[in-house]
């Protein structure tokens, strides 16, 4: 018992063991192991399940990888056809191609005698040969023919409100925390504590009449709708005046000298120095946008200006899912995200560390 | 960098700063940029520099009025207005009926019993999902706090491999969950391969809300990792030094030092997954739409229902509903600043 506290006191310690490997290291690799099958797990299946064909898709137990039956031309046949192991009577096997089922009798025929008589065989004599091959059909059909998704038109509505949302985000909260940081004006301090005391309301708490001053403008099924709404940022404004309050005022007063006007300086110096706070509050307002679900839901009620959230969420709600598709199209709406992770990793980790944020 | 002598630091030309705007529009933006300034040069020289103030903070603040603090004020309107019509003249004036409804019930603690009986439900449902989320957030969010704070070998692989969920938006995340756990998915191969049953996991009545609560925690808990992570790094080394010099075992380590240390940070934890998981809707409304039945709706989703998915919508029902899920965030609030006051005391 003693032994076992003392092990789980070294698991739980700041300090790592020994030079040699102990009960806590092996619990600590054991616990990070665990850990990352399932953190990665669940989404490389995800995108090894993508490349199946639909009817890979349905075999159970599923395999790990994607096989398609191997399809092969036959002279005197305009469609390639598909390839089965037979089993015939004898015992002995061959590969031989089917050119039609009927019922439960199969003809096959030889592809590499395709002029010989037709052989007809039960189909419990035949297997289907598989190979491994990536079915990019389901990345490619959706992004051409489906008639109930449009992926373009989704992703250019996402790229469109995450780009148009980010930048204003970014003026305006930047200019918001000039003033706040910088300036001594009557109600100033009212005004932040105003922005900063919705920090805790989200837009759930006021969607009915949020809605109502949508529809009144007349951007109900607008992407403006979507953007405006949620720019004025009080995180945002709360990251970057903590920050711009650490640039020393004797820069702003040395450029009121040399005959700056307010102006000047909020672009000149203001938003050069800011340029670290201001990139976190762009990462974060990128994520948010891309992401956001229930106010796109509620404001976006046509097809034609759904973003990608939304289109993928009336795509695999159908009553049908097709699931290859949507299982394509989900793994390329998490890439953008998983790219700007892989590049601006660092960025982001210290980002929310010191602001608490997300 | 702030201790640097002001003149020292040389503010980087704007232009590098539009680096990534495309060399055509640059110089039209540009263009624009000198256009305020001059508009706003005159208007400086007539009003004076500090009242320039109110010039940088308007757009915020016009935009803030108009959706967030206005229709903040118009909910309480909504919430005691009736109908089906949006526009607020068409709607008539019923006082507290809305909250007559939702609160219409024989007994509380029997759903059943109320009239608006999907609007308890949710609350019921939000309570345990809350329970059961926030502790399994605190609890794995420590633990991988812990473990990555050691010396370990590609710290940063696993810092990251945790925190990757994080981004991911909650329609992708149902998706990669519900794929995983239908019927013929890869969750009941495996119990079948070790021998076990397979079950409909998100039709199975026991079943679901441990899977939405899971999959949230799975989702969201490297966020709080690394909070916590963040927090074990500002614990001063020379502390362990002192207490390993008194002869502390590791037990011991973290019980009188990690702990109390580390106890800000956790409460910061504490409240923030606290708000957020009142909160919850997009994971859930996309992995199980608040089924089987109505096990896994929460409050959020019934909001969203009353007002904006079913064919009658009742705005007032719907806003009067919101106002309690707001006043529960704001005694969540009102709490947390009490204790936080009570605690950074301590």
């Amino acid at each position: 018992m003693q032994a076992d506290r003392i092990s789980l006191g070294q698991f739980l310690s700041l300090r790592s063991g020994g030079k040699r490997v102990n009960t806590a290291d092996a619990l600590t690799y054991l616990y990070l192991t665990i850990g990352t099958i399932l953190m990665f797990g669940p989404v490389l299946w995800l995108v090894a399940s993508s490349f199946k064909t639909q009817a890979g898709l349905v075999k159970y137990p599923p395999p790990l990888l994607p096989y398609q039956q191997v399809q092969v031309e036959v002279e005197g046949y305009d469609e390639p056809l598909p390839l089965f192991a037979v089993t015939q009577e004898d015992g002995s096997a061959r590969e031989l191609a089917q050119v039609r089922r009927v019922g439960i009798e199969a003809q096959m025929v030889d592809p590499a005698d395709p002029d010989a008589e037709r052989i007809k065989i039960n189909i419990r004599q035949r297997e289907p040969v598989e190979e491994v091959k990536l079915a990019w059909e389901n990345y490619l059909d959706p992004l051409v023919e489906l008639e109930n998704f449009d992926f373009f038109t989704y992703l250019k509505n996402s790229l469109l409100v995450t780009s148009i949302a980010t930048a204003i985000t970014l003026i305006i909260n930047s200019m918001a925390a000039f003033a706040l940081s910088k300036y001594r004006f009557k109600g100033r301090d009212a005004i932040f504590v105003l922005f900063i005391s919705t920090l805790m309301i989200p837009i759930t708490v006021i969607l009915v009449p949020v809605f109502l001053v949508i529809t009144s403008i007349g951007w109900k099924n607008n992407l403006w709708g979507v953007i405006i709404p949620g720019a004025a940022t009080p995180t945002g404004i709360f990251l970057l005046r903590q920050y711009m309050l650490t640039i020393p005022d004797e820069l702003l007063d040395a450029a009121r000298i040399d005959g700056g006007s307010e102006w000047h300086i909020y672009w000149r110096i203001i938003l050069p120095l800011a340029r670290p706070a201001l990139a976190v509050l762009a990462i974060f307002s990128v994520m948010w946008r891309w992401n956001d679900f229930l106010w796109p839901l509620i404001v976006l009620s046509q097809n034609d200006y759904f973003t990608l959230q939304v289109g993928l969420n009336a795509f695999q709600g159908e009553l049908q899912i097709q699931w290859h598709y949507v299982l394509a199209m989900t793994v390329v709406t998490l890439l953008p995200i998983t790219l700007v992770f892989a590049f601006l990793q660092r960025f982001i980790t210290t980002g929310i560390a010191t602001t608490g944020m997300k | 960098m702030s201790a640097s002598p002001p003149q020292v630091i040389q503010p980087k030309p704007a232009t590098r700063l539009l680096g990534f705007v495309d060399p055509l529009t640059r110089p039209a933006l540009l263009l624009l940029v000198s256009a305020v300034d001059r508009v706003l040069t005159p208007i400086q020289r007539r009003v004076g520099i500090d009242k320039m103030g109110y010039f940088f903070v308007l757009p915020n603040l016009l935009i803030f009025g108009i959706f967030v603090l206005f229709p903040m004020l118009l909910n309480f309107y909504y919430a005691m207005t009736g109908g089906t019509k949006l526009f607020p003249q068409d709607r008539p004036f019923v006082g507290l009926d809305n909250f007559a409804t939702l609160f219409d019930c024989e007994n509380f603690t029997q759903p059943n019993s109320c009239q608006e009986d999907l609007f308890w439900r949710g609350i019921f449902n939000t309570i345990i999902y809350v329970i059961f989320q926030v502790s399994g957030i605190v609890f794995f969010s420590l633990i991988t706090a812990l473990v990555l704070n050691r010396r370990i070998i590609a710290r940063g692989f696993f810092r990251s491999v945790f925190f990757y969920p994080v981004l991911l938006s909650p329609v992708v995340v149902a998706l990669i969950w519900k794929w995983v756990l239908q019927y013929e998915g890869v969750l009941n191969g495996i119990i079948e391969i070790l021998g076990g049953e397979s079950k409909r996991w998100l039709l199975d009545p026991n079943w679901a809300m441990f899977w939405v609560v899971f999959v949230s925690v799975w989702a969201l808990m490297g966020f709080y990792t690394l909070i916590l992570l963040a927090g074990l790094q500002s614990i001063p080394p020379e502390l362990y030094e002192a207490s390993s010099i008194d002869g502390a075992n590791g037990w011991q380590d973290f019980r009188f030092v990690t702990m109390p240390l580390l106890m800000p940070t956790m409460f910061v934890v504490l409240v923030l997954s606290l708000i957020r998981a009142v909160q919850m809707f997009d994971q859930i409304f996309v992995l199980t739409g608040g089924g089987p039945g109505t096990r896994t709706q929460l409050m959020v989703q019934y909001i969203y229902t009353t007002g904006f998915s079913n064919q009658i919508q009742l705005f007032g029902l719907s806003a009067a509903a919101s106002m309690v899920l707001g006043v529960s965030l704001l005694i969540l609030t009102l709490l947390q600043l009490r204790l936080g006051n009570q605690s950074s005391l301590a």
